[in-house]
């Protein structure tokens, strides 16, 4: 079968109109958006992008990072550094970044499944790694250390080394939010993603059918910390400046975990209904802060929106979307 | 499919000097159907976990027609040709019953069409196949029970070990069970071993029966001389009851 068949396989027509229909809308939404909704829908699809990244490892394998800052952080830093320091534009240190945080997110790995810290052990140590990676960037000469690493603001359009404005910015993380969509569709379908599946729901069984579990989970901490180190270089040349203080902040961490907690957990529409769901009501939020001088409005609603769900809607806001519009997808 | 000559020999484990199983060592012979029973703690579930690969024996070799599969990992030992089940049964709860088995097809069939396929069909052999959309979770348990059986059957194994899958079931659903692993025997040939206190299964399904109590092998034998062995009468049959 063509890849393209095997995508579709088993999907309604219903369903893939819709989603030609939805990118079709998203690559023309440039020219119906102002330069605010732009910007808006532009937070959405990274984090869309970055929650269905993280999914692979929580959604899928059932493994809890909540230090996932840490590949985005270095993956940024290191393309963002390549580029400062020798001109090596990021179409080149992506694959440097790319290969940086998937050696971190082996040794993390590693460290965690060889070892069988789960659940709770295997966050803490997430963050730990996290936390003093951050720390060994503050005194970095290389990155800046605590003071940071700006990149040169440049509004000349240089599409490979990622210069350019919004509009580029837009296109990119387009482009990444649709090919994580394939990718996790492809692998969810695959022996791999079953594999995933039986182990987060209970490993020992897993095993006892032939599941290889600490080389699965293996795969998809790299893949999950590979993919997200993309969203990193993004990130860093999106905003041209990084510090350690923030790349690597638990917060930033959280963040990640939010759309596909709230979009629904191991679905691959979770992550962007849930994006589309915290951003959109994030920004109102950030408005009526500054409307009425009160700070730290969006925190408070996304603390809320996440206990509401964990109260109300367990399994997230997709699969009861999904259902109410007469979609198949269930949580696997 | 066809069955593999499982031999356990001097088997020994220890739990932080709790010595659990203690120099036991029994044949199954290719294509037979064999039955482990003894008192509750005797052991019979660590032997299983020795063999499956869940712990390695401090002392003796497991070996799968002639092969040694001691100190192998578990899906190791399911390479080798080792189907289990668990007593305390394992769904894969947040899965339907047919991606369940599914799990368990892939192993030999990396083709997920082809998985689910070969999953179908052992879900209608063991009477699953309506149930095939549920999620796992909602099973009873004697479905549960059946589900493990699938799922361990789908590796394709030329070992089946059974922890206690009659427990919890009906008589009539007992005799479904042992008819359909007869039937399995003997057209697949599969070699089989089972944990088993339902005496009314051991004593339909056994060709040989291996008795364990306090870690040790005290008794072997068919059916009809471990029914009148003395010891296993003593400690874990009992007396018959006088005419």
């Amino acid at each position: 079968m063509s890849l393209l068949a095997r995508l579709t396989d088993g999907v309604p027509a219903r369903s893939l109109w819709g989603l030609g229909l939805l990118l079709v809308l998203l690559l023309v939404a440039p020219a119906l958006l102002g330069k605010y909704g732009l910007s808006v829908l532009i937070l959405v699809l990274y984090f869309a992008y970055v929650g269905q990244a993280w999914n692979i490892m929580m959604g899928f394998a059932g493994q809890l990072s909540l230090g996932h800052a840490l590949y985005a952080g270095v993956g940024g830093y290191i393309a963002a550094g390549l580029f400062f320091h020798y001109g090596i534009g990021p179409w080149a240190g992506v694959f440097v970044a790319v290969l940086a945080a998937s050696v971190a997110g082996s040794i993390v790995g590693y460290l965690g499944f060889r070892f069988s810290l789960a659940g709770v052990y295997f966050a803490l140590l997430t963050i730990a790694f996290s936390e003093f990676t951050r720390i060994a960037f503050d005194h970095w000469g290389w990155v800046g250390g605590s003071g940071g690493l700006f990149l040169k603001v440049d509004a000349t359009v240089d599409i490979p080394n990622l210069r350019g404005g919004p509009l580029l910015f837009y296109y990119v993380i387009l482009a990444l939010a649709v090919g994580a969509f394939v990718v996790c569709r492809v692998l969810l379908e695959s022996r791999l993603g079953r594999y995933w599946l039986a182990i987060r729901e209970d490993p020992e069984a897993a095993q006892a059918v032939g599941v290889p579990v600490l080389r699965c989970k293996m795969i998809a901490v790299v893949i999950s910390a590979a993919m997200t180190s993309l969203a990193g270089v993004w990130n860093a040349f999106y905003y041209n400046n990084l510090f350690p203080e923030t790349a690597f902040a638990m917060g930033r961490s959280i963040e990640f975990t939010l759309a596909p907690i709230i979009g629904g957990l191991g679905t691959l529409f979770g992550p962007i209904v849930g994006a589309v769901v915290l951003t959109g009501l994030g920004e109102i939020f950030t408005d009526l802060s500054e409307l009425f001088h009160v700070s730290g409005l969006k925190q408070i609603f996304y603390g809320l929106a996440l206990l509401v769900i964990v109260m109300y809607r367990p399994a997230g806001v997709w699969p009861w979307l999904a259902e109410r519009l007469g979609f198949a997808e269930k949580r696997r | 499919m066809s069955g593999a000559r499982l031999e356990l020999d001097g088997i020994g484990k220890s739990f932080r000097g709790l010595r659990a199983v203690h120099n036991v060592s029994f044949d199954v012979p290719a294509g037979a159907i064999n039955a482990l029973i003894g008192p509750n703690g005797a052991g019979k579930t660590t032997i299983f976990n020795v063999i499956a690969g869940v712990y390695r024996p401090d002392a003796g070799s497991v070996r799968l027609d002639g092969r040694p599969i001691s100190g192998l990992r578990p899906d190791r030992v399911c390479d080798a040709g080792v189907g289990r089940t668990f007593q305390i049964v394992k769904p894969f709860k947040g899965l339907s019953v047919l991606e369940n088995v599914t799990v368990g097809a892939l192993h030999r069939r990396p083709a997920l069409a082809d998985a689910r396929a070969y999953a179908a069909d052992i879900l209608m052999q063991l009477g699953l196949h309506d149930r095939r959309n549920q999620a796992a979770e909602s099973l009873t348990l004697p479905d549960r029970k059946r589900l493990e059986v699938a799922r361990a059957l789908a590796t394709e194994p030329k070992l089946l070990l059974l922890d206690e899958v009659m427990a919890g079931l009906r008589p009539t659903e007992i005799d479904v069970m042992v008819t359909f692993l007869q039937e399995l025997n003997r057209r697949t040939g599969l070699t089989i071993l089972l944990i088993e206190h339902v005496m009314r299964a051991v004593m339909a399904l056994a060709a040989h029966i291996v008795v364990v109590s306090y870690g040790e092998k005290i008794a072997e034998g068919t059916p009809a001389e471990i029914a009148r062995h003395q010891a296993v009468l003593d400690v874990y049959l009992g007396e018959p009851e006088p005419a």
